[in-house]
C-alpha cells in the first residue's frame, strides 16, 4: 500500500524539465508515463479484485448458511452446489424452530441479556460515579477489588460459581443466570474514566445552585457520558445474548435456557448431517445480529474497537 | 459533612463490590480450596489430599496433551491472527465508501454467536459434503478430513478462530494507524525513506503498543477457547483438540472429580494470571499517557 502511494506520489510530482528538453527525451518521458499510469490502472485493478475476494471470504459462509438452509436433504449433498435452490424448502425453519421449546429460549435470551443490561446501568453508574469524583477512605483498595474482577474471566471460576449458585438454589433460575452478571468492572473501568473527565467547572456551577447531589448525577452528569453508556449497553448485550458457556454450565434443564444453546441442541435432535434444518436454526440465531450490525454498523464497530484502544 | 455526606460513596460502591466478591473473588479461593480436596460432587465429606491432584495433573499423559495442544492453538491463533490483521489494515485503512463497507465486512465474525459459527464450519469443513473440500477439489487439491482426523483437526479450529478474529484485529490496527499524527508520514516521504524502511523504522514502532495490545488479548482468549471445541470436536479425535477449559469442564461436570478440576483451574489461573498482569502494566501506561 505504502508502496502504491510512493508510486502515485512520483508520479503527480515528477518535476518537469524546462521547455528546451529534447524530443527523444520527452518521448521516452511520456512513454514512461504511460508505463506508469498503465502500471497504477493495474495496480488498481488487482486491488479492488483483492478486496472483493476478501469480502468473499467473509461473506461466503453466510451465503452459504442461507443457501443450505433452503434446500431438501438430497439437494445438499449436490456438487456443484445450486446456490439458489429451485424450490425453497421454507419447512425446514418451521423444523428446527420445532426441535425444541424455541419461544421459551427466545424469551429466557431476551430476559437475561435485558436483565443483566439493567441491572448493570444500575450497579456501574453510581459506582463508577463514586470512583471518580469521591474521596472516601479505602477507595484505593475498593478499586482493586474493581480491577482484579477485571482480570477474572467467567471461564475460569465456573466450577466454584456452579458449586454456589446450586447452594443458593439457583440453578435453572433466570436470576442465577443473571445475577454473576449484575455489575462489570469493564463498565466501571471504562465509565469512570469518562466521568473523570468532565470539567469542575460544571459541577461547582450546579452545586452553587443548590441542586441535589442525586439530581446532578441523573440530570447533569449521565447525559454527558452517554456516548460511553450506549457503546458499553451494545458491547453488553451483544456478548450476553451470544453467550454459549455460561447458560451451558449453569442449567441442567429447559427451564432457563437460551437460544444459542437451542440451537446447538438441533444436532442432538435432527441427527448429525441434517445440515439444511441445522443452517435454518442457526439463521434464526444469526439474522437479527446481522440485521442490528448493518443498520448501526459504525456504532457497533466503535463500540468494539473503542473498547480495544482506550 | 454529614454522616450521610460520608457514606455516600460507599453506598454507591456496595452493590458492585458485593457482585464482584461473591462472584468472582470468593470463588478464586474457594477453587484454590477445593484443588486440595478429593470430592465427586455428591457425597457430604470433602478427603483432603493436599498437592496429591496436582501431582496426580502433571503426571497424567492426557493433561500434558491437553497443556500442549492449548499452547499450540493459542500460539498459532495469535501469530496467524495479529499478522494477517496487521497486513490488512495496512491495506484497508482508507476513508471511503467501499473501504468502510470491506472492514463492516471482515469484521462481521466478531459480533456473531461462537455457536453459529461453530456449527456452519462444521458444515464447511464437512468431509464430505463440506463446501472447503469441494473448493479445494476445484483447485486440484485431494480432500481433506478436516476435524474428523487428529492430524488436522486442531488446525482447522485456528482456522476459524482466525477468520473469527481477523476483523476486530484488523480494525484496531486501523485505529492505531490513524492515531499516527500524519505530519510523520509527510516527512518521511519528503525525506524520500523507502516504503520497506517507513514500515520498519516508522509505523512497526508506532503502533507496538497496539501490537502488544492485541498479542496479550488474543492470547489470553485463546487459553480459554471452549465454545468451538465443546461443539465442534468434543475434545477429538484422539483427545487432539482437548483444551484447558473443556478439559476442566468435562472432569467437573461428566467425571464429577472436583477437586481434580479445580487444580487444573488453578493452573489456567496461574497463566491467565499472568498475562493479564502483563496486560493491565500496558494499559495503565497508556492510562497515563493520555
Amino acid at each position: 500500500m505504502v508502496k502504491l502511494l510512493k508510486a502515485v506520489n512520483n508520479t503527480i510530482g515528477g518535476t518537469p524539465i524546462g521547455a528546451a528538453a529534447e524530443d527523444k527525451r520527452t518521448s521516452t518521458r511520456s512513454k514512461q508515463a504511460i508505463l506508469r499510469k498503465a502500471l497504477r490502472a493495474a495496480l488498481r485493478v488487482i486491488n479492488v479484485v483483492g478486496l472483493l475476494a476478501l469480502v468473499l471470504i467473509f461473506a461466503m459462509p453466510f451465503i452459504w448458511m442461507l443457501s443450505t438452509s433452503l434446500k431438501t436433504l438430497p439437494e445438499t449433498m449436490i456438487f456443484p452446489p445450486e446456490w439458489i435452490p429451485r424450490n425453497p424448502v421454507w419447512q425446514n425453519y418451521a423444523d428446527a424452530w420445532n426441535t425444541g421449546p424455541f419461544l421459551n429460549y427466545f424469551v429466557n435470551s431476551v430476559v437475561i441479556a435485558v436483565g443483566i443490561l439493567i441491572l448493570q446501568m444500575l450497579t456501574i453508574i453510581p459506582a463508577s460515579y463514586a470512583f471518580a469524583r469521591y474521596k472516601f477512605k479505602g477507595s484505593n483498595f475498593l478499586f482493586g477489588i474493581v480491577m482484579v474482577t477485571l482480570m477474572i474471566p467467567a471461564q475460569l471460576i465456573f466450577l466454584p460459581v456452579y458449586l454456589e449458585l446450586s447452594a443458593f438454589k439457583l440453578l435453572n433460575t433466570h436470576l442465577g443466570l443473571i445475577l454473576p452478571f449484575a455489575s462489570s468492572a469493564f463498565g466501571i473501568f471504562l465509565l469512570r474514566q469518562a466521568f473523570m473527565q468532565i470539567s469542575d467547572e460544571l459541577l461547582e456551577a450546579a452545586r452553587l445552585d443548590q441542586a441535589a447531589e442525586w439530581k446532578i448525577i441523573v440530570k447533569i452528569m449521565v447525559p454527558m457520558v452517554k456516548p460511553v453508556l450506549v457503546t458499553f449497553a451494545l458491547f453488553s448485550f451483544i456478548a450476553h445474548w451470544n453467550d454459549y458457556f455460561w447458560p451451558l454450565v449453569m442449567t441442567t434443564n429447559e427451564t432457563a435456557r437460551t437460544l444459542p444453546l437451542g440451537i446447538a441442541k438441533i444436532r442432538e435432535v435432527e441427527g448429525v448431517a441434517t445440515w439444511n434444518v441445522l443452517m435454518a436454526g442457526n439463521l434464526i440465531l444469526v439474522a437479527p445480529i446481522l440485521v442490528v450490525f448493518f443498520l448501526s454498523q459504525r456504532q457497533i464497530i466503535k463500540a468494539f474497537v473503542y473498547n480495544g484502544v482506550k | 459533612m454529614t454522616v450521610w455526606e460520608k457514606l455516600r460513596p460507599y453506598g454507591m460502591v456496595a452493590p458492585a463490590i458485593i457482585i464482584f466478591s461473591l462472584f468472582f473473588i470468593y470463588p478464586i479461593f474457594y477453587m484454590i480450596y477445593l484443588s486440595m480436596f478429593d470430592w465427586n460432587f455428591v457425597s457430604p465429606t470433602k478427603t483432603f489430599v493436599g498437592i496429591q491432584n496436582f501431582k496426580d495433573l502433571l503426571t497424567e499423559p492426557d493433561f500434558r496433551q491437553v497443556l500442549s495442544n492449548t499452547t499450540i492453538y493459542t500460539l498459532l491463533t495469535v501469530t496467524l491472527t495479529t499478522g494477517i490483521a496487521l497486513l490488512l489494515a495496512l491495506w484497508l485503512n482508507r476513508k471511503s465508501f467501499f473501504h468502510g463497507f470491506v472492514q463492516g465486512a471482515i469484521f462481521s465474525p466478531h459480533i456473531i454467536s461462537l455457536v453459529s459459527i461453530s456449527l456452519l464450519w462444521s458444515w464447511l469443513m464437512d468431509p464430505e459434503y463440506g463446501l472447503l473440500n469441494w473448493v479445494i477439489g476445484l483447485a486440484g487439491f485431494g480432500k481433506l478430513e478436516w476435524l474428523s482426523h487428529p492430524s488436522t483437526s486442531l488446525i482447522s479450529l485456528v482456522m476459524v478462530a482466525v477468520w473469527k478474529g481477523l476483523g476486530y484485529n484488523a480494525l484496531v490496527f486501523i485505529a492505531g494507524l490513524q492515531s499516527i499524527p500524519s505530519d510523520i508520514y509527510e516527512a518521511a516521504s519528503l525525506d524520500r525513506s523507502k516504503p520497506w524502511t517507513t514500515f520498519t523504522k516508522l509505523i512497526l514502532p508506532m503502533l507496538s503498543p497496539t501490537i502488544f495490545f492485541l498479542v496479550i488479548i488474543n492470547m489470553i482468549g485463546s487459553f480459554q477457547v471452549f465454545e468451538t471445541i465443546a461443539i465442534m470436536t468434543q475434545g477429538g479425535p484422539i483427545n487432539s483438540t482437548n483444551t484447558l477449559v473443556y478439559y476442566i469442564y468435562e472432569y467437573g461436570f461428566r467425571f464429577f472429580k472436583i477437586g481434580y478440576a479445580s487444580a487444573a483451574g488453578v493452573i489456567l489461573l496461574v497463566i491467565v494470571g499472568i498475562l493479564t498482569m502483563i496486560y493491565f502494566k500496558l494499559l495503565s501506561n497508556r492510562v497515563h499517557y493520555r
